[in-house]
């Protein structure tokens, strides 16, 4: 019980802490510099008021998520079968693996221009930004993933009969899992970091959308504040929801080791 | 005793590296052999090919005058280590070969070989929650549970600490007089050897080529401070070439 009492104190007391004296640090330093730019905790406050008052909040958090999780999604959906075969054959990855490493240090941003170009003003354009930048890090984690399987695992696979689907559904798949579940999860943090970004160009929501328009139209500063940190919170919060996926019992055997 | 397993002509080579050179080797059912050389020297080789895991470059074997073609539940291959299926429970464990069965035999199969292995009360536990006697033991349990005719022990022991390799091996003729299997053990253990085989086969340097091939004759439970343990332990040590002094 001791140890339960340390924990809930490590991971959420602390915390809880750090976040009420940079508040107040925040607020007494807006105060004495009598600074007319950066807004204060309490006006960042009425400033997400306002908006949940206007009904933007919830709508501008909805698009966002709905983005992110379409280009997410269709990223894993493309990049963890590729990811697979390329892992398994060799050939395909060698074939395939410096078309990803040529891609993957460009910056998502960079095709801004071209997304423009090719999606016009729509949803699309922010989903294939997001898409990109999540495609090659879950290509490279499950390649990895699948090629780390270690063989004696297959053997003995192979040495109790099973057929090579049976191999698959039971001893690649199960392997694989824990190391694709932390990719996956590494690949979202990039996704959420790109969204500011991707919502900057061809639309009019979201939370990027929010920061970059609140300082266009007025120089609302406040509001791009409250963009900025209802992006960390929600970040926040959908990380602590994946790393619950890494303490199922069917990942996590691989994870405490 | 029939013949079980026979190597003939066995050679095997990865690219310019000769590693076996005309293994011919016969094994009678219910025997147990320990493959002993030094380390390097192809004796995992050969027993993964026995296994049917790789081809040989030339030669073949047989078992039960069959030539082996590739991996089968009927032989079962125990590793050196960690073996064991990480994400699997002991019963999910000694039950991966068992898909064949209904689950009432299941059931029957997996109770019994906990019990044999002695792993009453872990049968919810992952092997990460197990010492590593435990998973070893695990690992043997696993492959006894299809119920193999023979067993290929790829140096099971090793990682073992030097007290728990000691009752892993009483542990394990317990398991062979109970269970009547031929065993194939891989091993540089030369007291290892003496103390568990009928048979102790001596493998060269690389290439590997079979050196001597010794009987035990000596009742279990063995002695080890007998005359007749030390003078076959001590006949090893010179066929590998070491002095017996420390």
């Amino acid at each position: 019980m001791k140890a339960e009492g340390g924990r809930l104190k490590a991971e959420v007391v602390l915390p809880v802490c750090t976040g009420v004296g940079l508040l107040l640090v925040w607020h007494f330093a807006v105060l004495f510099s009598g600074t007319k730019i950066f807004p204060s905790p309490t006006a960042v406050g009425q400033a997400v008021v306002s908006l949940a008052e206007k009904s933007l909040l919830w709508s501008y958090i909805r698009d966002s998520l709905m983005r992110v999780a379409a280009g997410y999604l269709a990223a894993v959906l493309i990049g963890v079968p590729l990811g697979m075969v390329a892992g398994w054959y060799s050939t395909l990855d060698r074939a395939l693996n410096p078309l990803v490493q040529l891609l993957r240090p460009i910056s998502p941003l960079a095709w801004m221009p071209l997304a423009v170009i090719w999606f016009g003003v729509s949803n699309m354009a922010p989903m294939f930004l997001i898409f990109l930048a999540t495609l090659f890090p879950v290509i490279v984690a499950t390649t990895n993933a699948v090629r780390n399987v270690p063989p004696m695992f297959l053997q003995a696979g192979r040495n109790f009969g099973l057929t090579a689907p049976q191999l698959i559904r039971r001893v690649i798949f199960p392997a694989v899992l824990p190391r694709i579940v932390v990719g996956l999860r590494i690949a979202f943090g990039v996704a959420w970091i790109v969204l500011v970004a991707s919502e900057m160009i061809a639309v009019d929501s979201g939370l990027g959308y929010l920061i970059i328009d609140a300082r266009n139209a007025g120089k609302r500063y406040d509001l791009v504040v409250a963009g900025m940190l209802l992006i960390g919170v929600i970040g926040l919060v959908l990380d602590l929801a994946f790393r619950r996926i890494e303490r199922f019992r069917s990942v996590a055997w691989a994870i405490e080791n | 005793m029939n013949n079980k397993v026979a190597f003939r002509a066995l050679n095997m080579h990865f690219g310019n590296v000769d590693v076996l050179r005309d293994v011919n080797l016969d094994v009678r059912e219910g025997e147990f052999v320990c493959i002993l050389g030094p380390s390097g020297c192809g004796k995992s080789t050969l027993l993964n090919i026995v296994a049917g895991f790789i081809t040989p470059s030339a030669g073949d074997v047989s078992i039960d005058g069959v030539p082996v073609a590739g991996p089968d539940s009927r032989r079962i291959f125990v590793f050196q280590e960690r073996g064991t299926f990480p994400w699997l429970t002991v019963e999910q464990n000694i039950g991966f070969g068992l898909f064949r069965l209904s689950d009432a035999e299941k059931r029957e199969r997996i109770a019994h070989y906990v019990q044999l292995v002695g792993l009453q009360g872990f049968e919810k536990s992952y092997p990460r929650e197990l010492s590593g006697g435990m998973k070893q033991r695990l690992e043997v349990a696993r492959a006894l549970a299809v119920n193999p005719d023979v067993l290929y022990l790829d140096e099971p022991f090793g990682a073992l600490d030097s007290i728990t390799r000691l009752q892993m091996r009483r542990e394990l003729l317990r398991i062979w007089q109970a269970e009547k299997k031929t065993i194939l053990f891989v091993t540089h253990d030369i007291e290892e050897s003496v103390q568990l085989a009928d048979r102790v086969v001596v493998m060269s340097q690389r290439p590997a080529h079979i050196r001597r091939d010794i009987v035990i004759d000596i009742p279990h439970p063995r002695d080890i401070s007998a005359p007749r343990y030390i003078q076959l332990r001590d006949q090893l040590f010179a066929e590998i070439g070491l002095a017996h002094q420390v």
